[in-house]
């Protein structure tokens, strides 16, 4: 595909199929995406044979309007099935006509995002979803994030998808009363879908990169609207953008880990850093503290490179209250380690004895960070049994050098 | 798991009159602690109780004060996850409020079944 052509397939397959969706409904989810398909098709031989057209996003309308309307004629689909949808929505309807509008497109857009975030969805069908349909990464870019290939991929949004059309799920926004508990579960779906690009396996770094960046999208979006643009909202994009600002400084250019320690400071966004805080700030309003405040703020002090115990205190009890909101293992880890700095590396110790992680790495990483140098044989066992728990090769190879630089 | 309450039990003392320095230092000492216990998963919930209450008796009469007739009085709870009272009360330790004397008292939550 041409570069132009990829980036609009990026920006404009979302929207495309969400229009498409919420005329046609999602237990049409499969056509709608034939159908954004065939226009890419389309543009990609029309552009290549008699150059890019002006308004290329609106050329891309009107194709995918086209398409639609020879499908419907060509296929009886649409006596058949579409139009018993069709018309149990909207009795007027019987000349369908796509609405490319603004508005139009953001409201499908934001219902799209409750429908693929929805309770009934397992949580791994969401975030897979939410890559294909939401944020429009093909199933190679997909498969290539989970170092999966595309045939188990393909079936897992089979799957997924199956699932959408069975539980008859509709593209519309969440009752006011269910809005709370629907907005929980899509926060947590683009925290996932955040962490897959932040946290991933793979060393692509762009297209890691671009996952984040999408999150970041989707949640920016539901900041633009009233009913979603909740304190926890903004938290949970303050994070984001936090993490996001360091995201150059701690992969290499073959992708590797750098530690916290070793990142070139210079290399860190500074405007995302303020977008962060702007967003913080934007989150301090109303009553609930959410577990996204917790980890925007915890982030926020990351964002100090200086070591004080300012920092270190405060970092410390934003965990311990974190820790009760939700347990998480890397978060029990994490609080041990502020333990360290904030208090002190004994005491530290005697808590981290006190964590059942054994079979974790992590767990083995930071007790061995612990002992540091001071206790180098302890350490270094650590990090063997570390070593061996790892499960992919960018972790052993950090624990590799770590143990290195120990000897 | 079972669940097991603790409660913090102390006479008031109304002399003590701690700076906000003091403060800040007790909830840290508080926070570490009540932290430390849910690092391990084990945390339920807490609530501090204040010192404004009354207490109702059957005949209707109000009194001032939680603390009427006894000397001690709840100053709140926590609530932890365990396998046993045992390792519940394995847990108090390094509770603060041994720092001022004061008493943990720990008990089973029971589970009703309906």
């Amino acid at each position: 595909m041409q570069p132009n052509l990829t980036h609009l397939f990026r920006t404009e397959y979302s929207k495309l199929v969400a229009v498409l969706c919420k005329t046609f409904g999602l237990t049409n989810i499969q056509l709608a995406e034939d159908i954004v398909s065939d226009t890419f098709i389309a543009a990609a031989e029309t552009w290549g044979k008699k150059g890019l057209p002006d308004n290329q996003v609106a050329w891309l309308y009107t194709v995918a309007k086209n398409k639609t309307r020879d499908h419907m004629r060509r296929k009886k689909v649409f006596t058949d099935k579409i139009k018993v949808d069709i018309e149990h929505t909207s009795p007027n309807s019987t000349e369908m006509e796509l609405d490319f509008s603004t508005q139009n497109i953001q409201d499908s857009q934001l219902q799209m995002i409750f429908a693929i975030c929805h309770p009934s969805i397992s949580e791994e069908a969401q975030i897979g979803l939410a890559l294909r349909i939401l944020c429009g990464f093909g199933i190679d870019e997909i498969s290539a994030a989970f170092l999966s290939n595309k045939e188990t991929i393909n079936k897992r949004l089979f799957r997924a998808k199956e699932k959408l059309r069975k539980e008859n799920i509709a593209i519309e926004f969440p009752k006011k009363e269910e809005l709370s508990t629907r907005l929980e579960t899509v926060l947590r779906t683009l925290y996932l879908l955040f962490n897959e690009g932040y946290y991933s396996i793979s060393t692509n770094k762009s297209l890691r990169k671009d996952f984040c960046l999408e999150a970041m999208r989707l949640t920016l979006l539901l900041t633009r609207y009233s009913i979603t643009d909740q304190p926890k909202v903004s938290a949970l994009l303050s994070l984001m953008c936090f993490h996001a600002s360091r995201f150059d400084a701690r992969l290499d250019d073959s992708g590797e880990f750098v530690l916290y320690e070793d990142q070139d400071i210079s290399r860190w966004d500074n405007a995302l850093k303020e977008k962060g805080e702007l967003y913080l700030n934007r989150s301090s309003t109303g009553e609930a503290l959410s577990k996204y405040h917790l980890e925007a703020a915890i982030a926020f002090w990351h964002t100090e490179k200086e070591d004080t115990t300012e920092k270190w205190e405060n970092i410390l009890q934003l965990y311990n209250y974190l820790l009760q909101v939700e347990y998480s293992p890397v978060a029990a880890l994490n609080r041990t380690y502020a333990l360290a700095k904030a208090n002190n590396k004994e005491e530290a110790i005697k808590e981290a004895k006190k964590i059942n992680l054994a079979k974790n790495h992590l767990y083995h990483c930071l007790l061995a960070e612990l002992y540091a140098k001071e206790e180098a044989p302890k350490a270094l066992e650590h990090l063997e049994t570390a070593f061996k728990l790892a499960k992919n090769e960018g972790d052993k190879n950090l624990i590799q050098r770590k143990i290195q630089a120990l000897k | 798991m079972k669940e097991f309450m603790m409660i913090f039990r102390h006479e008031p003392n109304p002399a003590y009159q701690p700076s906000p320095q003091e403060i800040e230092a007790e909830i840290k000492k508080w926070q570490d602690w009540i932290g430390g216990i849910a690092a391990q998963g084990k945390f339920g919930s807490t609530n501090q109780l204040g010192y404004e209450g009354k207490t109702i008796t059957p005949d209707g009469v109000v009194t001032d004060g939680p603390y009427a007739e006894i000397k001690e009085v709840v100053g709140g709870y926590v609530i932890v996850k365990a396998e046993s009272l045992d390792e519940a009360i394995a847990m108090t330790k390094g509770c603060p409020i041994f720092d001022h004397g004061a008493k943990v008292e720990v008990r089973n939550i029971m589970q009703l079944e309906f």
